[in-house]
Order: structure tokens, then C-alpha cells, then sequence
């Protein structure tokens, strides 16, 4: 293998990385208004969701609840709605739309791989909602409350390295969501399943913590949610050992290569179907 | 048949809803025994009450919500020409069956809560677990239509809209002890969500309002209800008239 | 080193189609959309792709860009097996697909080159070069404007840029000037004009439209029932198909008799008898023996000779074939 060949190839991968980033990113930053009624909803959130679990703190202001003091949990809810935007939970339908419309032929036209390029889209647009949806909540609950500030800088890049693995696992959940419709017309099972998983295990409603026993184990192992939001706002209240934050962002790492697997085993049995029954 | 099998697959699908939502506060009861000064059976009693009345509320005008495609496709145009009601129209146009079953799965938790709650159930309670559902759907209600409205004027806004009304759902399940004084203001006697469960359910449980409120508040969701319902036509009314005039 | 750019042997499309009879049965059956063509398409060639509605004109191309898998036959397209090679072939060939678009509907249209210039790895130079070449050529004065908003006439020369931005060998077709405005319809013909001349891209062009086919395609192919029925010249198909000429003569007086000729017949007259309409068989009676007889017989002030007009010929084939 010729090192010069590979180093040219992966040059050319990144730049069309690249640019399919900077169209997803151009793309969302049209939707200008769209992107402040967002932000402005994810706020009105925050302060729900704050009081409430504060409230639930104050029971016993002595003792932190399964691991997360009063604080933590006030950074907790800010953060948490503020990566709803980053990782897009929902309203994602980019591939379900194009597969509807028989669009979805074209993405069969071009020489790249159609989970790359609607990855690499999705970076994209990850990025405008980082820059966005992201900070426009954590300012305004800075503002509102005594929120818990990380202190070892270790938190700070680990934090980043778990967005962006958040983004993908989120990416590849909802590319397979979507791709349902290669083969069914009727989606609304799955939509239920995936706003069940999404509201429950992700941590957005409440930490996965909080939930007694072994199932929080259970649901951290077995289901790819946790490793949405749960892992990136653990490690960002720096709740527990920097060990089981470690082992979060671990976990992260393996659901991204498994759901990704996924994704282009999918793809091929999707592309498969097509070209034989006819775009 | 296919179209009864889908119907029901709907139903299933929106029964799902308010089971997600109690399973929160269910959740929440796991780490604590106490929320702002109330225990879980009180807060279910709240959080089912809110369930129902936003349920109610999403059946009879849930459809509002449609008014943004109707604005974006033009198809508000035509609702305007005719010699009808255009509030009448919208909410006719697709009545959201569906949804019915989140109803019944609120009453059923709603009925539930109030069964292991400390209530002595009196008449006069009896009457208002009648009529506080329907007066805080038509709280609710109020609030869809004129959120709804604002979109005539700015189309994007939608995605605020569900701040108020999904919001106010979340705002109600809990007792308003919990927000802080601001926020408390603004929600639960600003826009009025106080009335919808947190009152009625003081009135249940015969307690008094920590927050210091007269006992005769804690009854009085309905006359709260009315003057909820007028702005909300005004607001309506107004809006329309101003989108007919303008013509975007 | 064959030049074939397309190689086509015994290629054939079968259909399952599921009906429901009453509530429970189904009844199944299988549709040749294409049953056995064979071609042959050089390097270079601009190739005319003609046939009714439902003939498989689409099918076909479909299965030569690799999105749909043939049912049987050998099939090459820049040597590569379509199906299989699918994304190799895509950065060989270009597409434009009537209904389907290969742009980017968000942003404006120079965003969709750019990005194309990346997916296809396209040299920065060689990508300049061509999009310059093409913005002046198509008159594409809309770049900053976005996708979404274009016209359809703005949008149909945009989809040719796209297709072609990344030089490929052989670039497909479907319906490029249907529904466009006569302008646009215009400048899309002189850019395929130019691109035939140049020889360099081999063209695919399936189109309805057959004064798009006079005037660019020296090569015709009409296909109907899933099968090629005419692989050859548009003189080729007119001879073979008997076309006729419309010859119109305006005379000084009546004819004192008529014309007798083969292959020649009067179609209609004029009330005084003065201007006369002939169908004219050409491979029996030539034009020329038709205007000197004409001549002869009378005192001739006008004749007008009209070519055979494809329509009538193409009609005929369609309905002779059916």
C-alpha cells in the first residue's frame, strides 16, 4: 500500500468532508428564525425542567440524588437542552422524505457512499446548532441559576470528544430510523418506539440514574440512547469517577461503530432492493 | 378494514403519550419522597388532571396548530372566502380522533391518582373533578388558539408556540411551589396556569396554598376559564382580520 | 482496446406485478419491459433514444446507469458492470433524469458545483475551466441564485452542467428540453450541438421532442415493446418507411390533365384549380423528374418542397408496430 497513494485519498475524503459540512451548515443557517424559536423553546425548557429536578434535590439538600448534587442537576437540564439542537433528536427526516419521493435514486448517482455524504451533512449541521441552539440555553441558565462549574480541564475536551460521538450515535439511530421506509410505508410503530427511547433513556427527561436497580446498566449496555445525551452531560457534571466517564464515553464509541455498521448494512440491503424492483 | 386497522394502530400509537409522561414523574418519585411540599399520590392527582384537560384540549382545537400549513400554502385564502366561521373550518377540517385515547389513558391515570390520594371526596369535589378537566381544557384551548394565531404574523414561530402549550403541560403537572418567583408569575397567574391543577387539586386534598393564595382561589378555575376563553377569541379575531387586510 | 462505450447483448427487464382479484386472491404476472436489445454505442456518438410511452426507453437507461439490475443479458457501460459497479461507473457517466435532480435544492447553484467538483474529485483547473466554459455557453447568469428558486428552463441547463462539470465519457439524457420555454429550448440545443461537434462525451439523448432528434442525433434507435426497431440514420428510417413529401405547386392555369407519376398523388387542390398538393413517394419518382414534369404540363410560378416530416414516419412506426 503506498503510503503517498493512501495520504492523497484520505486528503480528498476530507476535503469532500468538508464541503459537504459547510453545505449542511449553509443549509441550516438559512433557517435563521426557525433556529431562535428553537432556542427560545429550549429555554422556556430549561427552566421547566430545572425547577423541577432542584425541587427533587431539595428533599435532601444534604445528600446528592443517585449521584448528582443540586447543581449537577441544574447544569444537567441547561446542557441537556442545549444538545437536543446539537444532536438533533428529532425532526430529522432528510432520508424518509427522499426515499417517499423516489429522490432517493439519485443518492445512487453519485460516487460516494450515501451514509458518508448524509453524515458528513449532518456534521454540518451539528455545527450551526453548536454554534446556535447550544449556547443560546446555557447562557440564559447561567444567568438564571448557580449552575456547577466542571473543574478538572480534563472535562472540557472529554466533553467535546462526547458531543461529537453523541452526534454520530444520534446520526446513525436516526439514519436506520428513517431507512425503515425502504421497506415499510407504515413508520408510525417505529416513530413511537424511537420517541419512547428518545425521551426516557436519553437522560432528557430525567438522568438514567434515576432509575432503581439494575436497569439503568441494562439500558446504558443494550440501547444506544444513553450514549446520546446521558454520557456528554455525566461528563460535563463530572458526576461520579472519572473512570465510569471514561467507560461512558467508551460505551459512546462502541454504539457509534455498531450503529454505523448497522447503517451500511442497511444501505446495502436498501440499494440491493432498489435496483431490483426499480427506482 | 385496512382503514380500522390503521385507525387503531393511531390509537395505540397516541395512548403511548401521557404513559411516557407519568412514567417521568413516576421516575422523579424513585429519588425523592417529596416535590415542592407534595407527596407522589398528590402530584399524580396534579399531573393527571393536566394530562386530561391538555388531552381535552388537544382533541377540540389540537387542529389549530394546522393554521401554519394552511398560512404557508395558501389554503387560508380559501378558508377566509367562504361564509363560514374560519375558527369553525380549521378545527372541523380533520377532526383528531386519535387522540382520543390519550384522553381516556388521562382519566383512567387521573382516576387512579385521585383513588390512592388523601381525598375525601364531598360533592362539591365530586362536582369539580367534573368541571376542573373542562375548564382547564378550555384554558388550555385558549392557548393553542392564540399562539396559533400569532402565526399569521410570524410564520417560524411555531417552534415557540410548543413552549407555551407543551410547556404549560409540564408547567401543570407539577405543583407551581417548585418555579421560581419570576417564572411563577409569568406561567401559573400570568397565562393562568395555575387554575388548570394546581388549584383544583388543593381543593381536592383540602389543603391550603403554601404559596399563601386565598381557599377561595383554589375553586375557581372556571371563572378563570371565560375571560381565558374571550382574549383568546380576540386575539383571534384580531389576527384574522389583520391577515385578511394585509393579505400575508 | 474496444471503443465501445456501451455494450449491450440480449438485454431484457422482467416485471413481477402483483394484482389483487377480489379480497383474497393475487394474481401474479411478469412484464417484459425490455425483451432482448442489443447495442452498440461508440465513443463519441450523440445517439437518439425514441420510442412510445411504456416501450422501456427508461427501463433501459435505468439498467445502463446501474440503478436498476437487468433480468438477463450482458451489459457493459465503460466497461464496467452497471449494477455492480455502481459508484465506479457513477464518476465515468452523467445523468439527467427529467423528473430527478442532481443539485442541491437549498443553496444556491454554485454550491452545488462546488460540491459536485468534491464528490467527483474533480482537478480545481479542470472544474474551472468547464464550469466557465459552461456558464457562457448555457448563459448560466443564475449562480448565486438558490436551487429552489430556479425556473424550470434555468434549472434543465444547470442539471446538463452538473452532469457534465466532471467530464464524463458518456452522459444520459431523459427529456433535457421538455417543457422549457423556447429560449431555453434553444440554448440547450446549441450546447448539445456544440458537445456532439466537440466529439469527446458520448451522448444518450431519450426524448420525445423529434425536432430535438433532427436536428442534433446522426444515429437513431426506436424502440417499442421492450425491442429496438430501428437502429440507423433518420434517412434510413424514412426510406425504409416510405416518407412522403409534401410538394406544393402554384400554377399560371389549371392543369390541362392530371399528373401521372409513381409515387406521386395529388392530395388536394385549390378551388380554381391554381395551387395544387402532391404527396410525393421519393424513392419512386424523384422530386426533381416531379417539378420538371409539373413543367412541362402547365406554366409552373411557385413550387415548395417540404422535407418528410418525422412525425408522420414515427407515427406510422409506432402504429405499424402496435
Amino acid at each position: 500500500m503506498n503510503v503517498a497513494f493512501v495520504s492523497s485519498r484520505v486528503r480528498v475524503e476530507v476535503a469532500t468532508a468538508v464541503a459537504l459540512a459547510r453545505a449542511g451548515f449553509r443549509r441550516y443557517a438559512t433557517y435563521r428564525q426557525a433556529t431562535l424559536a428553537a432556542a427560545a423553546t429550549n429555554s422556556v425548557f430549561g427552566f421547566l425542567r430545572c425547577f423541577v429536578l432542584l425541587a427533587v434535590a431539595a428533599a435532601d439538600p444534604a445528600t446528592p440524588t443517585a449521584g448528582y448534587t443540586a447543581e449537577q442537576l441544574a447544569l444537567y437540564t441547561w446542557v441537556s437542552q442545549a444538545l437536543i439542537g446539537v444532536v438533533a433528536l428529532w425532526g430529522w427526516t432528510d432520508l424518509s422524505d427522499r426515499i417517499r419521493t423516489g429522490d432517493v435514486v439519485s443518492d445512487l448517482l453519485r460516487p460516494i457512499h450515501p451514509v458518508l455524504s448524509y453524515l458528513y451533512v449532518d456534521f454540518g449541521r451539528a455545527a450551526y446548532a453548536a454554534l446556535t441552539r447550544f449556547v443560546v440555553p446555557i447562557a440564559v441558565g447561567a444567568l438564571a441559576f448557580s449552575l456547577y462549574v466542571p473543574r478538572q480541564p480534563a472535562t472540557y475536551p472529554l466533553f467535546v470528544l462526547s458531543v461529537l460521538l453523541a452526534v454520530v450515535v444520534t446520526f446513525a439511530a436516526r439514519y436506520l430510523v428513517n431507512a425503515v421506509g425502504f421497506w415499510l410505508l407504515d413508520t408510525r410503530g417505529v416513530l413511537m418506539a424511537w420517541t419512547v427511547g428518545t425521551t426516557l433513556l436519553t437522560g432528557l427527561a430525567f438522568p438514567v440514574q434515576f432509575i432503581p436497580g439494575w436497569l439503568p446498566t441494562v439500558i446504558w449496555v443494550a440501547t444506544p440512547f444513553p450514549s446520546m445525551m446521558q454520557a456528554p452531560l455525566d461528563v460535563i457534571v463530572e458526576r461520579g469517577s472519572s473512570l465510569s466517564l471514561v467507560a461512558e464515553v467508551a460505551g459512546q464509541t462502541a454504539w457509534a461503530a455498531v450503529l454505523l455498521g448497522l447503517c451500511w448494512l442497511v444501505q446495502r440491503r436498501a440499494t440491493a432492493k432498489l435496483v431490483v424492483q426499480g427506482g | 378494514m385496512a382503514y380500522r386497522a390503521s385507525f387503531a394502530i393511531d390509537l395505540a400509537v397516541n395512548a403511548f403519550v401521557p404513559l411516557l409522561d407519568v412514567a417521568t414523574v413516576i421516575v422523579l418519585f424513585q429519588v425523592t419522597p417529596d416535590i415542592g411540599g407534595f407527596g407522589a399520590d398528590e402530584v399524580l392527582v396534579m399531573f393527571g388532571l393536566s394530562a386530561l384537560c391538555f388531552a381535552l384540549a388537544d382533541v377540540a382545537v389540537g387542529q389549530i396548530e394546522k393554521i401554519r400549513i394552511f398560512v404557508r400554502t395558501g389554503l387560508m385564502d380559501a378558508v377566509l372566502a367562504r361564509p363560514l366561521s374560519a375558527l369553525g373550518q380549521l378545527l372541523c377540517a380533520d377532526l383528531p380522533l386519535r387522540k382520543v385515547s390519550r384522553v381516556a389513558v388521562a382519566f383512567v391515570i387521573l382516576v387512579v391518582a385521585v383513588a390512592r390520594a388523601p381525598i375525601e371526596l364531598t360533592p362539591a369535589r365530586l362536582a369539580l373533578l367534573i368541571v376542573a378537566p373542562v375548564a382547564g381544557a378550555v384554558l388550555f384551548g385558549a392557548i393553542f388558539v392564540a399562539t396559533a394565531t400569532v402565526a399569521f404574523w410570524w410564520i417560524d414561530s411555531g417552534e415557540f408556540a410548543n413552549a407555551l402549550t407543551y410547556g404549560g403541560r409540564d408547567f401543570t403537572s407539577f405543583p407551581v411551589t417548585v418555579y421560581g418567583r419570576v417564572f411563577r408569575y409569568l406561567f401559573a397567574y400570568g397565562l393562568g396556569f395555575a387554575f388548570v391543577s394546581y388549584y383544583p387539586t388543593l381543593a381536592l386534598l383540602g389543603r391550603s396554598d403554601p404559596l399563601g393564595a386565598p381557599a377561595v382561589l383554589a375553586w375557581s378555575s372556571p371563572v378563570v376559564a371565560v375571560p381565558a376563553a374571550l382574549v383568546a377569541s380576540v386575539i383571534w379575531r384580531f389576527g384574522v382580520r389583520r391577515y385578511r387586510s394585509t393579505g400575508s | 482496446m474496444t471503443s465501445l462505450v456501451i455494450e449491450a447483448r440480449g438485454l431484457r427487464r422482467d416485471f413481477a406485478i402483483s394484482k389483487r382479484i377480489g379480497r383474497f386472491r393475487r394474481q401474479r404476472s411478469v412484464v417484459t419491459a425490455v425483451d432482448g436489445i442489443d447495442l452498440q454505442i461508440e465513443a463519441g456518438e450523440m445517439l437518439g433514444y425514441l420510442g412510445p410511452n411504456g416501450a422501456g426507453k427508461s427501463t433501459t437507461i435505468k439498467m445502463f446507469t446501474g440503478v436498476l439490475r437487468p433480468t438477463a443479458g450482458h451489459l457493459r457501460v465503460c466497461g464496467l458492470v452497471p449494477v455492480t459497479q455502481r459508484r465506479q461507473l457513477a464518476r465515468q457517466i452523467g445523468v439527467v433524469f427529467g423528473q430527478r435532480s442532481q443539485l442541491w435544492w437549498d443553496l444556491p447553484l454554485r454550491d452545488s458545483f462546488e460540491l459536485a467538483r468534491h464528490i467527483w474529485r474533480v482537478p480545481p483547473a479542470d472544474h474551472a475551466a468547464r464550469l466557465a466554459r459552461f456558464v457562457r455557453e448555457l448563459d448560466l447568469s443564475f449562480l448565486d441564485t438558490p436551487v429552489r428558486q430556479l425556473s424550470l428552463g434555468q434549472r434543465m441547463r444547470a442539471e446538463l452542467t452538473i452532469a457534465l462539470l466532471h467530464g464524463p465519457r458518456v452522459v444520459f439524457l431523459d427529456e433535457p428540453t421538455i417543457g422549457l420555454d423556447v429560449l431555453s429550448k434553444q440554448a440547450v440545443r446549441a450546447f448539445l450541438t456544440e458537445l456532439r461537434d466537440r466529439g469527446d462525451t458520448t451522448v444518450v439523448l431519450t426524448t420525445h421532442d423529434l425536432s430535438d432528434i433532427e436536428r442534433l442525433c446522426r444515429r437513431l434507435v426506436v424502440i417499442d415493446h421492450g425491442r429496438v426497431v430501428h437502429d440507423g440514420t433518420l434517412e434510413s428510417l424514412h426510406a425504409r418507411y416510405g416518407s412522403r413529401r409534401a410538394v406544393v405547386a402554384t400554377l399560371e392555369e389549371p392543369l390541362a390533365e392530371p399528373v401521372r407519376l409513381p409515387g406521386v398523388d395529388l392530395v388536394q387542390s385549390s378551388a380554381d384549380g391554381r395551387v395544387l398538393t402532391f404527396s410525393l413517394d421519393g424513392s419512386r419518382t424523384p422530386a426533381g423528374q416531379l417539378v420538371a414534369t409539373l413543367a412541362a404540363l402547365g406554366s409552373l410560378r411557385d413550387i415548395s418542397i417540404a422535407e418528410p416530416a418525422i412525425e408522420d414516419v414515427i407515427a406510422r412506426l409506432y402504429a405499424g408496430t402496435a
